[in-house]
């Protein structure tokens, strides 16, 4: 099996949020959860770069390490789910996590909140695959239909890569060859505890 | 990071209470019900409120079902100009998903973050449901019907009393090009030349300065041809938000050529973050920028002479302006250090093919026609134009502004930039099958029929001026606003003003936009539900000239109907007020009859026929529906960098150009590929090859204008040659080489004088085909003009703003004198000259730009939940050390006060280095509070855009290109203050 990954290339990133909106239009994401957002640092100075941000899926993810409910598993091509009819929204994943992808809706007006929410790599959940229920619970399940997650899918630079780790690996390390010139693979070492060498 | 996080919560619920509220009438009790999870029957109950509500909600939450089949259909993104295929799934006429365009050349399945989530465009929960008018200021329900007929009334009741220019048509890039071409042409039959669109506030000054200088107004080479570039220089532009998807190219081309990727732009923008050379300028410096690298690139001798021998007119002219501009006073004006611009020009001459990309940096100026003539002076300077990688890649702004464009919805010119002389004229009234006589008629006098209508940018002084300083029987009474936001023009509080003013104002939009709501208008006020592009049939045409099918995704939402049925609708609505008054005036049977029409409206197919069988100027005329559908189809076999389709491809598309970008000479029969770069005479005129176009005689002071040793190749004609008429063919020999039906064709056009037919107004494409054949350009071959004779500065000379912090520069640098134009007053030197008094109380430089979450005025994106809530607040960029000197806070609130009518605007200050000491930055997508009041609650209920905001152009200040009355928005000045 695959074991899928995120790659987002940081010297092609122009931070134009299609990543975003795709995201929030397949599964239809509510207002106030972010699955994936842009970080951008040095904002407006020279230096300036941006990295789209989501559930990396870690190898050993430490959200599964701290969940009480032990709600998170690993599916075979590697992505890290969770079932929400299990989690209890104690918000424990959000402080393991090193990429601040858990989300969580308020469901209350005292500052509860409701059952976690991230990016599922378009690969719904433990119900049955493309489901109404599944996709009420998790979004649309891609992978289920041989297809990738849309926001690397409509990347407007291709920056954001998505798919077997090897083969983004290798792309990746063909551009930077190419053009001589990488900022690395951003959050790879702490996510898949690994580096692309060029 | 916890605290960080609560801090955004805050901010998110203030505006997803109006988010959740579906209008403005309090309904923050939903979001309630909604978060206790009580949803259900409260909501349904709200949901009532407005009409159909539910049912629109019901479908925006469509939901792909696995088990029934999914139709895709492809169309085109409906934002920015790169023409992304977006490829729509529908079940049961709902569009449930959206999925990458793979086969696409020009987006390779991708989107930014507007084209990505186009889908809530057609859910629309904000969109206008129903037709409406304002009642004793309330907006009040009626049926299509009636609005018909009162708004042909009151048309009919302003014609009747000041005549046809007393109505100003306003029309859209947002139409697709048959629905600009019938707009135009419904204008021309309603008797007027003002009829104008968004291009009047983007691009016009582009269209003129190039089409003044080479020939024709648009990019001379596209998107993908970016990527063989090996320098480009970005001026005045800032694709990375306005263009994201054009990025893909211009990056991929910096990868794969090494290439140097240069930014001079007074900001540092997201594109200048991944430029390998920024150079920060002073605002409206852009001439003493450019011809500071001519002087670099003449001192050196880097210029490239063979090109200007053979294929330039004039260049001598502009050396002589070019030595005024040593290092030291290029320095002195724009700020910029001698050795970076020596850098950037010897690179961008010596390291070729260079190309230079720019947007609205360069053209939204009073200078903006002789920035963009300098802009081309220094690509023909370097011989950059004509080849691959190289050219003007002007970034146009709206999915089909260039269509627009092309079209006529301007008001200077018919279709194709014929002009409106009696030529003109007289060819399209043989292209509508009616009498030069009939259509002179409908003019309230012969010669308004000739004279260049009221720009958009300035329509509110056509309806205030004294009646006597608007060149026209009446002031402006009545306005049709199809598709256009109220907020991107200059001057708002006259434009409230005005606005109020009018006597009858229809909008007619998907969306209410900032002129329903930004007046205190209380009668006489319409709203029409538009229906999106997405929702009709028809072509567009992106900025490289590449020309789209986009098919129909689902039926209109609501009550919405597409523009060529309201145009139809509007037609017959006249003709029933005329015949109630008893007058002669009638539209609906003669401008409609050419069309099949179906369900009511004309279909695009038959409209882009006529098109066809008139547009020759620009070779629109081998481009028909037939052709863009299998380009529609087989996308997949068009190449990503040259754009033709290869031996793989089908016979019928095999050697096409992707969107037979134009000039597509020829009858659609003779399967002209398309050009993909303009001027090239690397290729066959059949293959898509051209050469400079001479439009401005043979000959200026004994110095020939036809080129002189180069020709486009396979040409029978090895020198310069001028453009094909019936007397050049005859006099070539060529003339019985005509097929007998063409030469019946030419005698019917000719009449008496059959010499005359060119290849613009010969209907049979006879004289193009026989060019063509052999090897010739039908419009000649000709020289670039460095020196432009006919503009206010042949060569551009450096001005100095309307409202500049260098008032040391005025008197070396004055803008043009007072005078006139497009039937009003221009004012120049006599607002410059309280500049200088200014100068303290406004010592900051306001710019003004994108977003790439917004588009235009706004109101589309602002309505879309996904795009609203990445942007919530409008907001002014500014340099730490101005804000710390006004004691502002990153976040904080501030007033932001133009030098106009003591005009305001209360935004959040973004403190940041992206802008320069003294100069400040806002976006221009904004509107719905005006002078720090919010407007809410002036639209109809659930109409409401998610985001409201102040709009820049509520400070900016006077200021007009003076070629095309272009608004000044980029260099104004203001002061701002915590608020």
């Amino acid at each position: 099996m695959a074991r899928m990954k995120f790659l987002c290339d940081a010297d092609r990133c122009i931070e134009c949020n299609a990543c975003v909106t795709a995201c929030k239009n397949e599964h239809e994401v509510p207002w106030g959860i972010n699955r994936r957002r842009v970080v951008t640092i040095n904002d407006g100075k020279p230096g300036e770069r941006s990295i789209s941000m989501a559930c990396m899926h870690c190898t050993d993810a430490p959200c599964a390490a701290v969940c009480p409910t032990s709600c998170f598993y690993t599916t075979a091509d590697a992505v890290v789910l969770h079932d929400k009819d299990t989690c209890i929204g104690c918000g424990y994943c959000f402080y393991a996590c090193p990429f601040g992808a858990p989300q969580y809706p308020r469901v209350g007006n005292f500052g509860g909140r409701g059952k976690m929410d991230k990016c599922t790599y378009c690969a719904g959940g433990p119900q049955q695959d493309n489901t109404r229920v599944e996709y009420t619970q998790y979004g649309s399940n891609r992978l289920a239909e041989g297809k990738l997650p849309l926001c690397a899918e409509m990347c407007s630079t291709k920056a954001l890569l998505a798919g077997d780790g090897e083969m983004i690996a290798t792309i990746y390390r063909e551009r930077v060859q190419r053009r001589g010139y990488g900022s690395g693979a951003w959050g790879w070492r702490t996510a898949y505890r690994e580096n692309i060498t060029t | 990071m916890l605290i960080k996080r609560s801090d955004g919560v805050r901010a998110k619920q203030r505006l997803a209470s109006a988010y959740q509220g579906l209008s403005a009438g309090g309904l923050d009790r939903r979001g309630f019900l909604k978060q206790a999870g009580l949803a259900g029957a409260g909501v349904a109950a709200l949901a009532g409120i407005a009409p159909r509500m539910a049912e629109a909600a019901g479908a925006a939450t469509g939901v792909i079902n696995h088990e029934q089949p999914v139709t895709r259909v492809k169309n085109i993104c409906t934002h920015c100009s790169v023409g992304c295929t977006v490829v729509a799934e529908v079940q049961n006429g709902v569009w449930v998903g959206q999925e990458p365009a793979w086969e696409s050349p020009i987006n390779r399945g991708t989107h930014c973050a507007k084209g990505a989530s186009v889908r809530e465009l057609v859910h629309g929960d904000r969109r206008i449901k129903f037709p409406m008018k304002l009642v004793g200021g309330q907006w009040q329900r009626m049926s299509w019907d009636a609005a018909m007929s009162e708004i042909g009334e009151k048309m009919m009741e302003i014609r009747q009393k000041s005549g046809p220019d007393s109505v100003f048509l306003l029309g859209s890039a947002k139409f697709s090009n048959e629905g600009a071409y019938l707009y135009r042409k419904f204008a021309a039959f309603w008797g007027t030349n003002s009829v104008d669109h968004q291009a009047r506030i983007c691009h016009s000054t582009t269209v003129a300065g190039v089409a003044n200088t080479w020939g024709y107004g648009a990019q001379t080479n596209s998107y993908n041809d970016i990527r063989n570039s090996k320098t480009m220089i970005i001026m005045g532009g800032n694709p990375a938000e306005a263009h994201p998807v054009s990025l893909q190219h211009v990056l991929s081309g910096k990868e794969t050529n090494r290439a140097n990727l240069i930014v001079i732009d007074p900001r540092y923008t997201r594109t200048a973050a991944h430029a390998t050379d920024y150079v920060r300028i002073r605002p409206g410096t852009d001439i003493p920028i450019i011809w500071g690298m001519l002087w670099h690139i003449f001192q050196n001798g880097w210029e490239d002479k063979e090109f200007i021998r053979q294929r330039v007119h004039g260049m001598e002219d502009v050396r002589a302006e070019v030595a005024k501009w040593t290092p030291q006073e290029v320095e002195r004006v724009t700020g910029v250090p001698g050795a970076q611009l020596r850098a950037v020009a010897e690179k961008f001459a010596t390291q070729k093919p260079s190309t230079l990309i720019w947007c609205m940096g360069a053209t939204q100026k009073t200078v903006g026609t002789a920035n963009v003539r300098a802009y081309s002076i220094l690509l023909l300077a370097t011989g950059n134009v004509g080849k691959e990688g190289t050219g003007a890649n002007i970034f146009r702004g709206h999915c089909n502004v260039q269509g627009a464009s092309d079209f006529g919805l301007d008001v200077a010119t018919l279709p194709a930039y014929y002009g409106i002389d009696e030529n003109a004229w007289r060819h399209w009234s043989r292209v509508w099958g009616v009498s030069f006589e009939s259509m002179r008629a409908r003019f309230d006098t012969p010669q308004m029929m000739h004279t260049p209508g009221i720009p958009t940018t300035r329509y509110f002084d056509a309806i205030l001026l004294p009646k006597d300083q608007v060149q026209q029987r009446d002031n402006t009474k009545g306005m049709i606003v199809f598709g256009h936001g109220g907020n991107t023009v200059t001057r708002m509080p006259e434009a409230v003003k005005g606005l109020e003013a009018l006597e009858l104002l229809v909008v007619a939009d998907p969306h209410p936009t900032t002129f329903a709501v930004l007046s205190g208008r209380r009668e006489n006020t319409y709203l029409l539900p538009i229906a999106t592009q997405f929702e009709c049939n028809g072509s567009r045409t992106s900025s490289n000239r590449s020309v789209q099918w986009c098919s129909k995704v689902v039926d209109p939402i609501f009550e919405s109907r597409t523009d060529y049925r309201v145009i139809y609708d509007l037609a017959k609505s006249l003709d029933a007020a005329a015949t109630k008054r008893n007058m002669t005036y009638r539209i609906a049977e003669e401008m409609f009859r050419p069309y099949e029409i179906v369900n009511g409206e004309p279909t695009a197919e038959s409209i882009l026929g006529e098109i066809n069988r008139g547009a020759w100027g620009t070779g629109y005329s081998g481009i028909s529906a037939a052709r863009l559908k299998l380009h529609q189809q087989h996308q997949d076999k068009f190449d990503l960098v040259t754009l033709r389709a290869g031996a793989n491809a089908p016979a019928e598309i095999r050697g096409d150009y992707y969107g037979l970008p134009w000039p597509c000479w020829g009858t659609p029969e003779m399967r002209h590929p398309g050009s993909h770069i303009l001027y090239n005479t690397n290729i066959a005129v059949k293959d898509g090859g051209g050469s400079f176009r001479p439009r401005f005689g043979l000959e200026r002071n004994g110095q020939t204008l036809l080129a002189e040793g180069s020709w486009s190749k396979d040409s029978d004609i090895q020198d310069g040659y001028p453009e094909f008429t019936v007397a050049v063919l005859k006099r070539l020999g060529w003339f019985d080489e005509l097929t007998a039906a063409e030469k019946a064709s030419i005698a019917q056009v000719g009449g008496a004088n059959q010499d005359a037919v060119s290849w613009m107004t010969d209907l049979s494409g006879g004289i193009q085909r026989v060019a063509i054949a052999h090897g010739c350009s039908p419009f000649g071959n000709g020289k670039a003009r460095a020196n432009a004779w006919n503009l206010p500065d042949p060569i551009p000379v450096h001005r100095e703003p309307i409202y500049t912090t260098r008032n040391d520069l005025i008197a070396q640098f004055p803008t043009l004198p007072d005078r006139r134009g497009f039937r009003l007053p221009h004012l120049g030197q006599s607002v410059q000259a309280r500049s200088p008094q200014l100068a303290a109380e406004f010592p900051i430089i306001l710019t003004s730009g994108r977003l790439v979450e917004y588009e235009g005025g706004g109101e589309e994106t602002r309505s879309n939940k996904w795009l609203a809530e990445l942007q919530q607040d409008m907001f002014v960029e500014i340099n730490p050390r101005d804000a710390a000197a006004r004691n502002i806070r990153d976040g904080s609130w501030v007033w932001v006060m133009g030098p106009e009518s003591n005009s305001r605007a209360r935004v959040k200050a973004l403190v940041t280095e992206r802008v320069g000491p003294g100069v400040a930055f806002m976006p221009f997508h904004f509107a719905g509070w005006f002078q720090g009041t919010d407007q809410r609650s002036k639209y109809p209920q659930g109409t409401d855009p998610i985001v409201l905001g102040e709009s820049v152009n509520a400070v900016t200040s006077y200021g007009y290109d003076p070629v095309t009355f272009m608004q000044e928005t980029k260099v104004t000045i203001c002061q701002i203050r915590a608020a």
